[in-house]
């Protein structure tokens, strides 16, 4: 197979859906260069208005905190639940709270 | 990590996953039968997506009006995209694109046996989006649930989609319907050849389905062949009703003990053989998936090509910005 699409990279894709939220994380593809696949994603991820802007990032050029999702990486936000509004008992007759 | 795990520490951490209807994901250590089991699954949908373009894609410039063009194009856009969602999904099980695409074209990995027959009439497009997509949601539904989160969250996306498929489906018999009594005649005849080969895409009878059981235990198939064959006849009666078609079973009535319509059951030699490669249309749907192949192979050059281009001619930009801050 010659320049099969084995070849291109892989890219992961991010869309904002609307104006103010994140860009999430819908999906990957493959595309010869970063402008291609922009357009492909577009094709791909967006045909029904599911976004006002896209990101396209190598799938190489990421780091990820793994082996397994469930890592002791997150492990000290386990032991903080103070950190959580539900942590503090609030009478329930406080309004605004 | 504390040390390493092992083996056992691995396999019941998975199965507690599992066992608590939470996803696996990419990265999670996950039994070698599980993987096989989920690239099969997983590449065979793929496959069904791409190669499922083809029957409707016959009818596109044959469409009898812009809107039915214009619809057309779209859902085979869709099944495109289907396929692409599906192949990343696969991907990330640590198998490459261009290894699916081979075992399509070689015949390793199979698709949907209803591929396999021909479009012979408008009223199939009509058809095809009624009951072959019905019968896609009733399968995906569920799905979007599966263990494997990649494959859940691209079911999520294809599940959305399917319905305007099959809305755009029955809009399209419903009119034809209200035409002349050619049209009405179209349409049943086409209800008549897609009637069985829908209840044979859920796949065999459950005790012919080896690998049900397993499936089910790793929470990769949520029901059964049997089950989610039920619920698309139930669900499929009073829409044919509604049509004013009749379903071509004589044996289709509504069981009221069980709370469900008994139905006759299709020739299973038939799926059997159309798996094997002997339906109407396995090889003209493989050669046509390789001349496609074939023939976007300068497309594929030229754009890497023209990438390894650009790359060359920012490494110069970059070089010469370089020499001139040297020089300067």
């Amino acid at each position: 197979m010659t320049a099969s699409q084995g070849e291109w990279p892989l890219y992961e894709v991010f869309v904002r859906g609307k104006r103010g939220l994140n860009h999430v994380h819908v999906g990957s593809l493959h595309a010869a260069d970063d402008a291609s696949a922009v357009r492909n994603a577009r094709d791909v991820y967006t045909r029904r208005n599911e976004g006002v802007s896209i990101w396209v990032v190598r799938a190489d050029a990421i780091t990820a905190s793994s082996p397994d999702e469930k890592d002791p990486l997150f492990a000290p936000a386990g032991d903080k639940v103070y950190r959580h509004p539900t942590f503090y008992a609030v009478p329930d007759d406080v309004p605004h709270m | 990590m504390t040390g390493t795990a092992t083996d056992e520490e691995l396999e019941r951490h998975f199965e507690q996953v599992i066992a608590r209807h939470d996803r696996i994901e990419p990265r999670d250590w996950m039994p070698e039968g599980y993987r096989r089991t989920l690239v099969r699954q997983i590449a065979q949908h793929a496959h069904s997506e791409i190669i499922g373009m083809q029957p409707e894609g016959n009818w596109l410039t044959r469409a009898p009006s812009l809107r039915r063009k214009a619809v057309l194009l779209a859902k085979v856009q869709d099944e495109a995209g289907h396929g692409l969602y599906l192949y990343s999904a696969a991907e990330t099980l640590g198998v490459s694109r261009a290894e699916l695409v081979e075992k399509l074209l070689t015949g390793k990995q199979k698709y949907s046996s209803i591929f396999n027959y021909p479009t012979l009439s408008y009223a199939d497009v009509g058809t095809i989006g009624w009951l072959v997509d019905g019968a896609a949601i009733c399968n995906q539904v569920p799905l979007c649930r599966t263990s494997y989160g990649p494959y859940g969250r691209a079911m999520i996306r294809v599940c959305k989609e399917e319905s305007f498929h099959q809305r755009q489906g029955f809009e399209l018999l419903m009119t034809m319907m209200r035409g002349t009594d050619e049209q009405r005649a179209m349409v049943q005849e086409s209800v008549d050849r897609f009637w069985w080969p829908a209840l044979m895409m859920f796949g065999p009878p459950d005790d012919d389905s080896p690998n049900t059981a397993q499936s089910m235990a790793w929470g990769i198939k949520r029901d059964t062949n049997d089950e989610l064959r039920q619920k698309f006849v139930d669900m499929t009666v009073p829409q044919a009703e509604v049509l004013g078609v009749t379903l071509p079973d004589p044996g289709l009535v509504w069981n009221e003990e069980r709370g469900h319509h008994d139905f006759t059951q299709p020739d299973w030699e038939e799926l059997r053989a159309v798996i094997g490669g002997e339906g109407p249309c396995n090889a003209q749907r493989l050669a046509h998936r390789q001349r496609a192949h074939d023939e976007g192979a300068w497309v594929r050059e030229a754009a890497t090509a023209y990438a390894a281009k650009q790359r060359l001619h920012e490494q110069h930009e970059q070089q010469e910005r370089h020499e001139q801050e040297a020089t300067g």
